[in-house]
């Protein structure tokens, strides 16, 4: 890797991650542009959850470098790294059950509301504090209603999807992880979610997506990388992601690599 | 106002803020099964400082609460290693280990109990128990408040929220530990007399349930279940009586009947108890029917579930 950093938001550095014996990631390395949008896809188990896990903290890699704008983080705690401007959503939704709308996207500002003072001052006691204020009218950006009062666990899961990545917006990320947004989403709701996902890159903020939908990671990812059994197999352009012999056979066995380029678009 | 009443409303008061001092641990997810050795500590404490060093409540009460919580905050840090049923069982064991050490310290009395010297009537744990209730839901409605509740539904996401879980749960159980003291003061002025059988492991247990009965998740969880157990006694007091009359009167029995045995009344608040536990899991007071009472929230939420549909 000659190329410099600067211009690179996060860069992995020959990571890998064992659980016991099994090597779940392996001497994996990529680069991820200050601005891009860029996919992290691959078959079931091949170990994007496990970066993810590996960015925000929540796994140690055993070898290798983890960099946020140059700086190595891999010994950072994960409550900190939040901080460092990196947030994340979840392949399975995590909301707070008893938590309203507006006081999970609270709790997502919690990164920039540390001091003892803010943590003591009322939220919304008599009338509404500024955070709660400034969570009403993020919500309202991203066009969604406020439930007032509703408790997340009553939402349909398409709007707990979006909420989960406003929640992580509202620590105001410089780079944003999303593990399969629109895993469960019907086709409007995914045209949704993508236009959505594209204002929020907008506003400057790179995206690293984990998405199986090749239709959305075709329309708002440039870049991908492809990762099979824990190792990089593809790190270039979407557009030419289905041409290349190693994706195909991962995706569709040996057998068929040459003969059904079309299968991939589906099945990936 | 009768001495049965104001003896009710002291209990009733001594008991609200005993559950919120439980409460708060069990808002962060830790279950607090070691109530009495926390109100025996405070209760101990005035009593100590009234009889033997002659300090007024304006000293021996702030001194209980301090004991409470500086003593909650040391173990918090050993002890909120422990998770689940362990944890439930190193506070229940640390309640042990207080009563213990009490009976044995000739200086507290032994197993003779101290008189208190000093007594405080029953308005004084009135307004503690209304100011401790206000303390409590300003707490809840502040960010510590939401971290707490976080930190009950998924500790590891609100870990990586950025907050700090371990200080959360400390705070959270040191500020419990310190409402015990006041609550074991306020027993210990108004009893005129503590002795360590008062602070057993029953205590412990009803205070718990008093908390998760009444529901965890908003402040009037522990209001509402402090006053629900602490008056139905008495309310069962009076009504069995007559409960018996009638159906002695069913079966044609005439004459005059020795009152019900008391202990009906715990075995009805433990039928109680198992029926809410089966049907009402989340306890009496939960946010959903908080949001559900409130005026002109119906639309709303009508819309979002067609929408869902
Ligand atoms: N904590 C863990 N312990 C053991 N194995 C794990 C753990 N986390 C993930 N794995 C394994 O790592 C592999 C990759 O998992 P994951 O990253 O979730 O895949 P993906 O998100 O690409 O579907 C799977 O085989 C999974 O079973
Ligand atoms: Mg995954």
């Amino acid at each position: 890797m000659t190329q410099t950093t600067d211009r690179n938001i996060l860069s992995l550095r020959n990571v890998s991650k064992r659980f016991g014996g099994l090597s779940v990631i392996t001497d994996v390395s990529f680069d991820v542009p200050a601005g891009a949008r860029m996919a992290l896809i691959g078959p079931n188990g091949a170990g994007k959850t496990t970066i993810f896990n590996l960015i925000s903290g929540f796994y140690q890699p055993n070898e290798g470098e983890i960099l946020l704008e140059s700086r190595a983080i891999q010994g950072i705690p994960s409550r900190k790294r939040i901080g460092l401007g990196v947030a994340r959503s979840f392949q399975n939704i995590r909301l707070m059950p008893h938590l309203s709308v507006v006081e999970n996207v609270m709790l997502g500002q919690q990164a920039r509301a540390g001091g003892i003072l803010d943590m003591l001052k009322p939220l919304s006691l008599f009338g509404r504090s500024a955070w709660h204020r400034e969570a009403e009218q993020l919500l309202a950006d991203m066009d969604l209603p406020t439930y007032p009062g509703e408790v997340v666990a009553t939402l349909p899961y398409g709007v707990r999807k979006k909420i989960e990545v406003v929640r992580a917006l509202a620590a105001r990320p410089k780079l944003l992880l999303l593990d399969e947004p629109a895993a469960g989403l019907n086709a409007a709701e995914t045209d949704n979610l993508t236009a959505f996902l594209k204002r929020i890159s907008e506003t400057g903020v790179t995206l690293l997506v984990v998405e199986h939908d090749m239709g959305l990671v075709r329309r708002l990812c440039d870049d991908a990388v492809v990762l099979n059994f824990g190792r990089k197999i593809y790190d270039g352009p979407t557009a030419t992601v289905q041409d290349n012999p190693l994706v195909l056979e991962a995706y569709l066995g040996p057998r068929h690599a040459s003969k059904d380029r079309q299968g991939a678009a589906h099945v990936a | 106002m009768s001495g049965y009443w104001t003896g009710i409303l002291t209990i009733l008061s001594i008991n609200v803020i005993m559950a919120y001092a439980i409460f708060l641990p069990v808002a962060t997810g830790q279950l607090n099964l070691g109530g009495a050795g926390f109100q025996a500590l405070g209760a101990y404490t005035a009593a100590f400082l009234s009889a033997v060093a002659g300090q007024s409540a304006w000293a021996t009460i702030p001194a209980a609460m301090a004991v409470g919580g500086v003593v909650s905050m040391a173990i918090a840090f050993p002890l909120l290693r422990t998770r689940g049923v362990y944890l439930v069982l190193a506070t229940f064991a640390f309640a042990e280990v207080v009563a213990g050490a009490i009976l044995n310290t000739s200086e507290l009395g032994g197993a003779m109990g101290l008189s208190v010297p000093e007594y405080l009537d029953y308005p004084v744990p009135i307004i503690a128990a209304i100011l401790v209730t206000l303390f409590v839901f300003y707490l809840m409605a502040t960010r510590f408040g939401l971290t707490m509740r976080a930190c009950h539904d998924d500790d590891v996401v609100t870990d990586l929220l950025g907050v700090s879980i371990r200080g959360v749960r400390v705070a959270a159980f040191a500020i419990g530990g310190a409402l015990a003291g006041l609550a074991g003061a306020l027993y210990a002025h108004t009893f005129s007399f503590v002795e360590i059988q008062s602070f057993n492991a029953s205590l412990s247990i009803y205070v718990l349930l008093y908390v998760l009965l009444g529901g965890t998740q908003s402040a009037l969880g522990p209001l509402f279940g402090a006053a629900f157990f602490t008056l139905l006694p008495e309310v069962l007091r009076a009504v069995l009586p007559q409960v018996k009359g009638a159906l002695a009167g069913l079966f044609g029995i005439q004459g005059a009947l020795s009152p019900p045995d008391e202990s009906w009344r715990f075995v009805i608040l433990g039928v109680l108890t198992v029926l809410m536990m089966m049907y009402r899991s989340e306890g009496l007071i939960t946010r959903t029917l908080i949001e559900r009472l409130k005026p002109g929230r119906h639309p709303a939420s009508a819309t979002v579930e067609e929408a869902s549909a």
